[in-house]
Formats: C-alpha cells, sequence, structure tokens
C-alpha cells in the first residue's frame, strides 16, 4: 500500500526545509453522513519529525486541522542525504511512518 | 636552573592532568546531560489532550500554558481576510522573537477552539505553515512561546462557506 505520508525536504543553505502532505480525514465528529449518522472522529493526533535520532519537529494536531493535513517548517543542521523520519499516530492508534532522504 | 625547569614540566604535566580530568568529567556530565534530556522530551510531550477537548479559547489557552500571553509586533501571522472554503484556510506564522520552543494556532469560534500546537526544539526555525477548518467567521490567535513567556498575534478571516460541512 501507498505510504499515507508524502514528504519533500530540500536543503537550502543551512536550513533544511519540509512540506508535508498527509493522506487523512480528519474527521471532526461533528458531521453527519448521508443518513444522518454522525462520523465518529478520526483525526491525526500527533507528528512528529525525527533526523539523526533527535525530534526537529513536533505536532499536536486537534480535529480543526484541514483533511488531508498540510505542513510546512525548516530547521537547521541536516545536509544533502540525510534521513528524515516522518511518523504519525492518530485517535484510533493507527499509525504511519516515512523515512526521506534530504535533497 | 634544569632543576627549575624540571619543577615547571612536572608542574605542568599535573596540571594537564588535573585540567584533563576536569574535561573528562565535563563530557561525562554533558554526555549524561544529553542522554537525560532526549527521552525527556518525548516524555514530556505526551498530547494535549484536554486542551484540545476544551470549547473556549481562553480555556484552552489555559490549559495549554497555563499564562497569559501578550501581543507581540514581533509575529506575523499570514491569514486571508476572507476564506472562501471554510474547509481549508491556509495559515502561516514567522516571528522574529528568540528561544521559540512553540507555536500554537487558535480558533476562536470553533467547536474546540484549539487547533493545533507545534514544538520547536533548539535549531528549528520558528515558522511553520499549515491548513486548519473553521467554523464560520472567527478571530485565529496565534500564540508563540518564547524565552518562557507568552505572545499572540490575532488576526479575523472572514469565512463564506464554514469548514464543519453537514
Amino acid at each position: 500500500m501507498a505510504s499515507s505520508i508524502r514528504v519533500r525536504a530540500i536543503q537550502n543553505g543551512d536550513v533544511t526545509d519540509v512540506q508535508t502532505l498527509i493522506q487523512h480525514p480528519m474527521d471532526t465528529g461533528l458531521i453527519k453522513d448521508a443518513k444522518g449518522e454522525l462520523i465518529p472522529a478520526h483525526f491525526i493526533q500527533q507528528l512528529t519529525f525525527e533526523h539523526n535520532g533527535k525530534t526537529v519537529f513536533l505536532a499536536d494536531w486537534g480535529t480543526a486541522v484541514s483533511k488531508d493535513p498540510y505542513v510546512k517548517f525548516a530547521f537547521k543542521g541536516g545536509a544533502k542525504g540525510d534521513d528524515l523520519k516522518v511518523s504519525w499516530v492518530d485517535n484510533k492508534g493507527a499509525t504511519d511512518s516515512l523515512t526521506a532522504k534530504i535533497q | 636552573m634544569t632543576a627549575s625547569l624540571g619543577c615547571s614540566a612536572e608542574q605542568l604535566a599535573t596540571r594537564r592532568l588535573i585540567l584533563k580530568g576536569v574535561a573528562a568529567v565535563t563530557l561525562i556530565g554533558l554526555g549524561h546531560a544529553a542522554f537525560g534530556a532526549a527521552p525527556a522530551f518525548a516524555a514530556n510531550d505526551p498530547y494535549p489532550e484536554d486542551a484540545f477537548r476544551l470549547k473556549g479559547a481562553a480555556e484552552a489557552i489555559k490549559a495549554l500554558y497555563g499564562r497569559e500571553h501578550e501581543p507581540s509586533d514581533k509575529i506575523k501571522l499570514d491569514a486571508p481576510e476572507i476564506a472562501e472554503n471554510g474547509g481549508v484556510v491556509p495559515i502561516a506564522l514567522t516571528t522574529t522573537l528568540p528561544d521559540v520552543t512553540s507555536i500554537s494556532f487558535v480558533v476562536s469560534e470553533n467547536p474546540n477552539a484549539l487547533a493545533a500546537s507545534y514544538k520547536i526544539p533548539e535549531g528549528t526555525v520558528p515558522a511553520v505553515a499549515n491548513r486548519l477548518k473553521m467554523a464560520k467567521t472567527s478571530n485565529v490567535i496565534a500564540l508563540v512561546e518564547s524565552g518562557g513567556k507568552l505572545y499572540s498575534a490575532t488576526k479575523e478571516v472572514k469565512v463564506t462557506v464554514g469548514g464543519c460541512g453537514g
């Protein structure tokens, strides 16, 4: 199965620019489906980025983050070819992770 | 002359040894601190479930940070004046504040005000861009924790179609 995570990490001078898109419904638990039944909340709670075993960015998310979330940040200390590990866990305990190379 | 030279050489050697010892102790100490800090970072960052469950902006901010925030002109909050689709509102923040440890976004009029909170470890640029849902026209409060203090920037975003569907 294709990963839910798409990440692009590009070395730009002394910082690494990281852009991430994740496929996830991010259901709020407040919306009803076609039958009028509430769709249970289903959303990513934590998203972590690790470089050389160090957490460089940690996101705590609620239901107000848009469906198929996008996030962009930058950190210092990375280099071309380094691994960047991205992982998330949602409120149902599901997880996914991906290791990308810094370009 | 030679005796005094020998003596000073010996003293130097002793000094070196002592310095080496100090350096070693310092290194060991730092090593321990670094090892102690790494797992502590993860353990200290449980998901702030309570803050995300609260309804109002003030309550959520209090639960998350436990302190008052003051407006700062060193925070640049980029959000649209008008969002046609409340389901996907692009919001970005940059700041020139020093020693930033976290950045959070609160949408005052959402059913649960706290939308997202980001930890900014040392070495990470204090800037973040993301997309949030907005139920209706509301203030977006961006919070920046800097040097142990809490600063904020607020911007109203007019929403023409709410992001809560249904």
